[in-house]
């Protein structure tokens, strides 16, 4: 189990945050519990199991939504 | 192609103003109608297609997002070919995005000061002897670096060589520099100000002081109180139930227009945005401050607290003893200030020890025989006399006769909160003095303001003498003060104060209170962030000055009572609107989405009040 921390830009409308978290709680090998989006910090903090998907595809799924990655980080 | 289109939306916000100033022009001032509705349609288009995308998005992972209402407005009104109110809604739908954007920004702007004070690099010596430049993330304890003048401390760390002044202000709140040597502590996110130290590694990253403070308010600004919870559940299910709404208001009235107009006034906005914008500016403004707010629902317990508890009277006092009032009844003391200094010198009880720092040089005689008399003083032969140096009851028992001056002295230096000490020689009364702590400035008016901010009490709680904590509770007003306090006796009281139905915050220092600042509503660290008070408060006041206090307490009321205004605005603006869409005649989608734009950029503007607060 992995931790991922995503910089996104500025997040603003209301309901990006439902958003972005009905996404990567949707996608295999994310723990849907630990799925948490920081709207004034414009972050997203995830566990991950690295075996059954790579940290790229779960910024992809945030990306195709509109929102832009800025930074990611993996422990 | 999408990102192409997401990543134009200025550029198209702008195309799309210019579109519909075109058609208005040609149909008010020209008569050009079919001109204005090619304008006005390719504006509807043009602006519809990022806001459609989105809304594609969000229907794919199951959200119905105000993105979805307004595609679905916007497509209706194309349908029924209002070309005018379709190009207005989408223009003020992204320029509203655009605003909230900047202004969201400059809400969030006093943490991300914070934030971005974080050392980035470090001159770490590497195997070859040499000073390299690395990321921070490569450091790791024990690592040796070079500091340099202007530079920011990478990690917490011990210094090796070298001397310099260091700006310490992302720590303590104080911008004095602080001088550092060999075997001093520095503190990552701190500014060498002058000279160059080299440095071993201790703490890196996250671990370190400035690292939980970082961590700390970052996840203070997005916590949620349990109002915003339901806030946020209540949102959830908001959005699709205007949908439905407004199915039935087409089905029933069969009137497209109106069913369009509910899809946009049901835009939830303000409500969903509003708490947390008040909360990280609040927050925000405290960590310019020095004072770290753990969450909303800190704010909102702090916002209420009626009883503020001081763990110690060292909070409230320089905990320093002073000789502040001196009486003599001989023509000649000299002498007897000397047999006093004399005495008091082989003791190291407070008061003497802050008699003979006041008496500083004077002549010192010889003492012989010197008797303890416990809980009255000394008697000791000096010079060939015999003098007693202590309270009034050891002066009685040594036979001293007081005078009618120094009955009324006596009391009225107890009046003024003094501890007495008596030098008697040979069993004549020479001189009377009062020793006080002395309170620390400003703590009065602190106090004071904390009162006209709604504390009912201030109580203090210590384990000095009952007597010295009354002195000072009489001079500064406090309600209650209780002395011979131990840590868990502390904690007990707070539970009694607590089942009375009062809302508690507890001030310590976080080293031996944890019990009391866990058990209390609030618990106040006042300190140097110590990492136990870091962890185990609500609110860390960065540095033990106590002027922090009232602006902490002021900025938590100011921040719950600002979130509540937003929460009114929001709940105002779409009762408002959806009472009008029904009950009146000049409500239509543009000027529904109007005010729905207006009522956003007016919580984000209330929220960014809270960014200038001062107590």
């Amino acid at each position: 189990m992995k931790k991922l921390t995503i910089q996104l830009e500025t997040l603003t409308c209301p309901s990006c945050m439902q958003k972005i978290e009905n996404a990567t709680k949707a996608l295999q090998g994310v723990q849907k519990d630990s799925v948490k989006v920081l709207f004034n910090s414009s972050k997203v903090k995830l566990d991950f199991d690295d075996s059954a998907i790579a940290a790229e595809a779960i910024e992809q799924a945030i990306t195709t939504l509109g929102y832009e990655v800025k930074k990611s980080q993996v422990k | 192609m999408q990102k192409f289109i997401l990543g134009r939306k200025n550029q198209i916000t702008i195309i799309s103003a210019i579109l519909i100033i075109i058609g208005f022009a040609s149909e008010l001032l020209f008569h050009q109608e079919q001109l204005a509705m090619y304008a006005l349609a390719l504006a509807s288009v043009l602006g519809a297609a990022p806001i459609a995308i989105q809304a594609y998005q969000a229907l794919r992972v199951k959200v119905v997002s105000i993105d979805v209402l307004v595609t679905l407005a916007v497509a209706g009104a194309f349908l029924i070919k209002n070309f005018e109110e379709s190009a207005i809604v989408t223009f003020l739908f992204l320029f509203g995005a655009y605003l909230e954007q900047r202004t969201l920004q400059k809400t969030r702007s006093a943490i991300k000061e914070l934030t971005e004070m974080a050392p980035e690099s470090a001159l770490k010596l590497s195997e070859s002897g040499e000073f390299e430049e690395v990321a921070v993330d490569d450091v790791d304890v024990g690592d040796t670096l070079l500091v340099k003048t202007g530079a920011k401390v990478p990690v917490d760390g011990t210094v090796l060589s070298g001397e310099g002044h260091i700006n310490e202000a992302s720590i303590t709140g104080e911008a004095v520099p602080v001088g550092k040597r060999k075997g001093s502590q520095v503190f990552a996110g701190t500014i060498l100000e002058n000279g160059t130290l080299q440095v071993v590694a201790d703490r890196v990253g996250e671990d370190t002081t400035f690292g939980r403070i970082i961590e700390l308010v970052e996840e203070a600004q997005d916590s949620k109180s349990e109002a915003e919870r339901f806030i946020d559940r209540f949102s959830k299910y908001y959005t699709p139930a205007v949908l439905v709404l407004s199915t039935l208001v087409w089905i029933f009235s069969q009137d497209i227009e109106l069913a369009i107009t509910i899809l946009v006034l049901g835009c939830p906005g303000a409500l969903v945005i509003g708490v947390p914008v008040s909360n990280v500016a609040g927050i925000g403004n405290g960590a310019r401050h020095g004072v770290l707010l753990k969450g909303s629902e800190v704010i909102h317990d702090f916002s209420r607290v009626d009883t503020i508890v001081f763990d110690k009277t060292g909070t409230l006092t320089v905990g320093n003893p002073e000789v502040a009032d001196i009486e003599s009844y001989v023509p000649d003391v000299q002498k007897t200030l000397g047999y006093l200094s004399s005495v008091e010198r082989e003791s190291d009880h407070p008061l003497a020890k802050a008699i003979v720092k006041h008496l500083g040089a004077v002549d010192t005689y010889t003492v012989q025989k010197t008797d303890v008399v416990a809980g009255g003083g000394i008697v000791a032969e000096v010079d060939g006399h015999t003098v007693a140096v202590g309270n009034v009851g050891l002066m009685e028992q040594q036979g001293v006769v007081f005078s009618e001056k120094a009955r009324s002295d006596i009391k009225r230096f107890e009046a003024m909160g003094n501890s007495l000490v008596l030098t008697a020689v040979d069993g004549e009364l020479h001189i009377l003095m009062g020793i006080r702590d002395q309170i620390r400035e400003g703590v009065k008016s602190h106090l004071h303001k904390l009162k006209k901010l709604g504390v009912k009490h201030l109580v203090v709680l210590s384990g000095d003498n009952q007597g010295t904590v009354d002195l000072v509770s009489k001079q500064l007003g406090l309600t209650e003060a209780h002395g011979h306090m131990l840590p868990q006796d502390k904690a007990a009281f707070i539970k009694k104060l607590q089942a009375e139905g009062r809302t508690v915050a507890f001030v310590g220092d976080g080293v031996n209170d944890s019990p009391s600042l866990a058990l209390a509503q609030i618990g106040i660290a006042m300190g140097s962030g110590t990492d136990v008070a870091i962890e185990t408060s609500d609110v860390v006041l960065m540095n033990s000055d106590f002027s922090r206090l009232p602006h902490a307490l002021g900025l938590a009321k100011a921040t719950a009572r600002n979130m509540r205004q937003n929460i009114a605005i929001a709940v105002g603006v779409v009762l408002v609107l959806l009472a009008s869409v029904f009950f009146s005649e000049w409500m239509n989608m543009s000027i529904g989405m109007l005010v729905h734009e207006a009522s956003i950029l007016v919580v984000i503007l209330n929220g960014m009040r809270l960014l200038r607060y001062r107590s």
